[in-house]
């Protein structure tokens, strides 16, 4: 079979295994893209697609692009991805009702015709002639032929990209700027709310957790001088989601104070 | 095996990503579908450049590439900023100039 194979004038089998097994991995990852709920499953699955896509550059001799895919897309695109997603709320699950009546199926019938008129002329388009493959064009190594071309024929195209750069950062920063609306308080403003404040009790800040109480960690409340607990010391987070320690088990009151005799 | 059939996957991958961007309606999602098809153009681009044994198509690529990047940090502080004045990052949220 593998002879079969070689005798029809194809490309190395290794590359050939490679391919049937990645290929279908990444259209599954791409796939599952459009089917999870969490946007953090997609932006996953679809590093996958990138490094994947990636091993294929390389297997493709194109190196450099290769590389530049994994440390561009992988580490700089996905991550910037994930952070706007922290940002945004990762729990904001996507509804995956449809607001548009029949926006689904219209979508997929026209996906799977252009998916099909794509493959089929693919497959029906013939070069007349067998790939010529890149160890030509490669010989003084990728970087170097990328290079060459780069600072030569695409010299122009390669400033004008430079210029966008520096656009679309400035674009980002102008976006991303917010107005004060109110004036930033002074230190002594800021002084004056603490006195003039509710209560003269967080005058000096608020007690840590843990402080005197029988635990040392985060979800004890402290004990206040009087020996009652503080739940405000605990952060609020952790109150909300049910983590805090009881508080009331920690009042003196409740604590046996009997000091018993060692044996 | 034959070169092309990178190009297959390719063209799988740039529909998958097409529909995402209909069917899907997290901006961020949709947002990562279209750099999905950019990234299956860009696998063509490298393929070609493999077939016609020259870089062009590299180079090609690696201008996608640059662009794309300027694309994500571009779209990206939009998002930000209509999150912060809508609170919700729904592509269907977005409806002022319906109303």
């Amino acid at each position: 079979m593998m002879q079969l194979a070689l005798e029809v004038g194809q490309t190395a089998q290794p590359e050939a295994i490679m391919f049937w097994i990645l290929g279908p991995m990444a259209v599954a990852a791409a796939l599952g893209m459009l089917l999870v709920k969490k946007a953090v499953h997609s932006a996953i699955l679809m590093a996958f697609v990138m490094i994947v896509l990636a091993i294929f550059y390389i297997a493709q001799d194109a190196v450099f692009l290769g590389i530049v895919q994994i440390v561009v897309y992988t580490g700089a695109v996905m991550m910037l991805f994930l952070f706007i997603l922290m940002l945004v709320g990762v729990d904001s699950s996507d509804s995956l009702i449809e607001t548009i009546p029949g926006l689904r199926p219209i979508a997929f019938t026209a996906a799977i015709g252009f998916g099909g008129l794509m493959v089929s002329l693919l497959g029906r388009a013939t070069l007349g002639r067998d790939a010529i493959g890149l160890a030509a064009a490669n010989a003084d190594g990728n970087v170097e032929g990328i290079a060459m071309l780069l600072f030569s024929t695409y010299v122009f195209p390669f400033e004008v990209v430079s210029a966008l750069l520096i656009t679309a950062a400035m674009g980002a920063m102008v976006l991303a700027h917010q107005h004060r609306t109110t004036a930033r308080p002074t230190q002594r403003q800021l002084s004056i709310n603490r006195f003039r404040g509710a209560s003269l009790g967080t005058a000096a800040g608020l007690p840590g957790p843990g402080v005197y109480a029988r635990h040392n960690a985060v979800d004890v409340p402290a004990l206040l001088p009087d020996g009652t607990p503080a739940p405000t010391s605990v952060n609020a987070s952790l109150e909300a989601r049910g983590d805090m320690l009881d508080y009331k088990s920690f009042d003196l009151a409740e604590v046996n104070t009997q000091i018993e005799e060692e044996k | 095996m034959d070169a092309s059939n990178y190009l297959y996957i390719s063209a799988l991958l740039f529909t998958i990503g097409a529909v995402g961007v209909v069917v899907r309606r997290n901006a961020i999602v949709v947002f990562m579908c279209i750099e999905l098809m950019l990234n299956a153009s860009n696998l063509s681009l490298v393929t070609f450049s493999r077939i016609n044994g020259d870089l062009d198509g590299q180079v090609m690529a690696f201008f996608t590439m640059v662009v794309a990047a300027c694309e994500v940090v571009v779209g990206l502080a939009i998002i930000v900023a209509i999150y912060r004045s809508r609170r919700s990052a729904s592509v269907d949220d977005a409806s002022l100039l319906k109303r």
